[in-house]
């Protein structure tokens, strides 16, 4: 079993996020970690490897700036590492130059996260999948292979839908497939020594860019009303508010 | 030349966030100096598929096919290109739900175009092609510029109004090509988790956090719910710990909501939390610590117990309701 996780280096959730004159973000300060729908769908792949056996394979669009992401994923126990040498621009730029690679070696089970937290697209792993002509299940919860078929569950509005599929497959992990791991002494000594295969971009297209960036507008000061005047909350909500 | 609206229905019947992309569509169309096409795939009855004239479209492309009764990814994603290229659509309307999320990469792929996953707004300029987005789950905003001749836009649920006029479409049979190979996921089973208010769709969320103290307090944020026809939500710690299940946590990593009205019931308001609901119109916060976080982010909040101010709060709508009956 071969399987393909890709990681995506994200700003960490806490981050308190700032614009360079509004066409960048602002890394000063910032703390990098892997994308934590991505770090789900790593451990489920090391899961799966422990339990049928396999290889985890997993790829990264960066700069040399995302290398310290990337041996995080080696840690927390993949067998190998690709990262493509370029700057990630749009979800199609990342998921083309995946599938390029993906073509090439052959994979029986290409995860992501269900979207990264920086951009939110949420469209790299059925973009792949379109790209190698594959299946894909979206924002899935549960993953289980047992031959060359999986049985996976996925969120759809208002419920779970269960679906089986032949391999390979795509899919993108959502919370409840997996719960994340530290990564110990041991993994972290052998995450330097591990392959980490650096290649560089075949030409791709490009489809969109950012025009700019900003911050969400400032919030009003917030109207306190007394705990013993609930009345008046209601009545805000109503006439002023008009959302209830 | 068109816009194409990909309408979803549930069951039959079109969804609030359909009528929000035609509604959106027929802006875009104007900006652009076409008209919507609205592409309905699915048993759906005739004087259904007429009234989407209301929200905009000229024409309706109805596809009728047992096999496509339930929802799968690839055949419906190469339905759209298709009418889409019949049509000569510029632009192609998604709503960003989990259907869309499934689909928009897949079509704009095959249709060559640009894709903005997420919109919030209408485009700000048709030259060049600029779409507002979240980015930084909430935390920011990106103007996404798509270069391509077709573009094609998944949008926010809640992010746009539904624009009720009055018109008939007319209604034309679509039988587009069906790969029998685009079969090959099989839906074994639906399971419906939420109640009768789908959380990404509800206009109202009442959510609570870990000031209520237990899974058995859950009745009044039940209640409220119930009584303003809203879907319940929870914090991660909550969901953690497993008072509610995962599917009703909100926040960074958890759902993304959008609703008019956000009830945060003793939710302190932590940064990653924030992210999830700032797209809330109206947010109201009820929390013990007056230095909650929360207070900065919400429009109305009162500084108490929950366990006294929430049943008071159903109380005083119970008789609003009462006196608009």
């Amino acid at each position: 079993m071969k399987i393909l996780v890709c990681i995506s280096h994200v700003p960490d959730t806490t981050t308190r996020i700032s614009f360079t004159d509004n066409k960048a973000l602002n890394v000063t300060g910032v703390q990098f970690i892997i994308n934590p729908y991505d770090e789900i769908a790593l451990t489920r792949a090391l899961e799966l490897k422990e339990t049928i056996g396999g290889t985890v394979t997993v790829i990264n669009v960066g700069t040399s700036a995302t290398e310290p992401t990337v041996r995080k994923a080696l840690a927390i126990g993949a067998d190998d590492a690709i990262r493509i040498n370029a700057e990630p621009t749009d979800a199609f730029f990342v998921a083309s130059l995946i599938a390029e690679t993906a073509k090439k070696n052959q994979y029986d089970i290409i995860l992501t996260g269900r979207e990264s937290i920086d951009y939110n697209s949420a469209q790299v792993a059925t973009m792949i999948a379109e790209l190698l002509d594959l299946p894909c299940i979206t924002v899935a919860t549960k993953l289980d292979v047992s031959g060359s078929e999986a049985t996976l569950e996925r969120e759809v509005d208002g419920g779970k839908e269960v679906l089986s599929v032949t391999l390979p497959f795509v899919a993108s992990a959502q919370k409840g497939m997996a719960e994340p791991r530290i990564p110990n002494m041991r993994g972290i000594m052998s995450a330097r020594t591990k392959p980490l295969l650096v290649e560089e971009p075949s030409a791709t297209k490009i489809f969109t860019n950012v025009a700019g960036y900003e911050l969400p507008p400032a919030k009003q000061a917030c109207k306190l009303i007394s705990k013993d005047n609930v009345a008046e909350l209601v009545n805000l909500l109503h006439t002023e508010a008009k959302a209830i | 030349m068109s816009v194409i609206v990909f309408t979803e229905n549930w069951e039959g019947k079109f969804k609030k966030s359909t009528f929000e992309a035609l509604s959106y569509g027929a802006e875009v169309a104007k900006m652009l100096g076409t008209t919507v096409t609205a592409l309905a795939i699915g048993e759906i009855s005739d004087s259904d598929l007429k009234l989407l004239g209301n929200y905009g479209a000229t024409k309706v492309l109805s596809v009728k096919n047992a096999k496509l009764n339930s929802f799968v990814a690839q055949p419906y994603s190469a339905i759209i290109a298709e009418a889409a290229q019949k049509e000569n659509a510029k632009a192609v309307i998604i709503s960003y739900t989990y259907t869309g999320k499934a689909i928009a990469g897949r079509v704009a792929i095959k249709l060559n175009a640009g894709l903005a996953a997420g919109a919030s707004a209408l485009p700000s300029s048709a030259s060049p092609f600029t779409v507002r987005k979240k980015c930084f789950s909430g935390k920011g905003i990106a103007d996404v510029v798509i270069t391509t001749d077709i573009k094609v836009i998944a949008l926010t649920p809640n992010a746009y109004q539904v624009n009720t006029g009055s018109g008939e479409a007319a209604v034309e049979t679509f039988q587009p090509t069906i790969k029998d190979t685009d079969f090959s996921l099989v839906s074994k089973e639906v399971k419906k988790t939420s109640g009768k208010v789908v959380l990404t769709e509800a206009e109202i969320v009442v959510s609570g956090g870990r000031g209520l103290k237990g899974a058995e307090n859950w009745g009044m944020v039940e209640e409220l719910a119930e009584l303003l026809g809203a879907a319940t939500a929870c914090s991660k710690p909550v969901a953690d710990v497993g008072w509610r299940p995962h599917h009703e946590h909100v926040g960074q990593t958890g759902i993304t909501i959008g609703p008019n009205l956000y009830f945060a019931i003793g939710i302190s308001g932590a940064i990653q939390h924030l992210a999830g609901v700032s797209s809330s119109k109206v947010i109201v916060a009820i929390n013990t610590d007056p230095e909650a976080p929360f207070f900065k982010a919400a429009d109305y909040g009162i500084v108490g117990d929950a366990f006294e101010v929430v049943p008071k709060l159903i109380e005083e709508i119970k008789k609003l309701k009462q006196a608009h009956h």
